[in-house]
């Protein structure tokens, strides 16, 4: 099933400077990886070394926080929209 | 370098509405600490400093020695700018007690390098705005203009 992925600025370096691009899966988590497969520079920048979601990273599949759903298994449908954004912090 | 700046590109030119939006925003916030976000064009993956908008967030902290952009309203943020066919180019934040500087850990987490990161200093009794750039934990400054109304 196709969905968009909308990159903020941080990763668009790593999708050859793509604001979004078209990728497909049944999960969230199914998607990162075809996403990183297609474009190896978003590899541990989405997903960290234990296979979760990256801590600095809030993903949204259409207006719903995936850490409130079912994290990377969180299932998307055609015309859905995952929202990658980094969480912005400082002291 | 001879008539080099002292400050980085690009100038942060925001409108005097825009500039007053932010400092009432930061009052607001006290005792806390208060952020928000900045949609300007980027061109050839740089902000050019121009700000088309700029969106108060919530603290998620609720902190008045940290800050966190509310996730919800950076995800409204982002889709306003889309719709104007701009990006997020920046975030803003206050500094309570202490001088609009990064602190180490603005440093430390910032996020992106094209950012533009302003912060505001309610420490005296005239608010201070300043702008940087902050790329591999080096910190520079942004010259700040202030013009009358719109983009």
């Amino acid at each position: 099933m196709a969905v968009e992925v909308r990159l903020p600025t941080l990763l668009r370096p790593s999708a050859d400077g793509a604001a979004s691009v078209s990728a497909t899966g049944g999960t969230v988590g199914e998607v990162f990886v075809e996403l990183v497969s297609a474009h190896p520079g978003l590899k541990g920048q989405l997903i960290d070394d234990s296979g979760s979601l990256h801590k600095f990273v809030n993903v949204y599949v259409n207006d719903d926080d995936i850490r409130y759903l079912d994290q990377l298994d969180t299932k998307v449908g055609d015309g859905d929209s995952i929202s990658i954004l980094p969480a912005v912090a400082g002291g | 370098m001879a008539g080099a700046s002292r400050f980085a590109q690009p100038l942060l030119r925001l409108t005097i509405e825009q500039h007053q939006r932010i400092l009432a925003h930061c009052y607001f916030g006290l005792p806390d600490e208060a952020c928000g976000l900045l949609a300007g064009p980027v061109v050839a993956g740089e902000a050019t400093g121009n700000v088309s908008e700029v969106y108060p967030a919530v603290n998620s902290d609720a902190s008045s020695r940290t800050y966190t952009v509310d996730g919800r309203d950076y995800l409204r943020a982002s889709r306003d700018a889309d719709a104007r066919g701009v990006d997020i180019i920046g975030v803003w934040h206050s500094h309570t007690h202490t001088d609009a500087y990064p602190s180490p850990t603005d440093v430390r987490q910032a996020v992106d390098p094209m950012w533009i990161y302003v912060i505001v200093s309610l420490r005296d009794e005239v608010p201070m705005l300043r702008a940087f750039r902050i790329r591999d934990g080096a910190v520079a400054e942004c010259q700040v203009v202030l013009q009358a109304g719109h983009h």
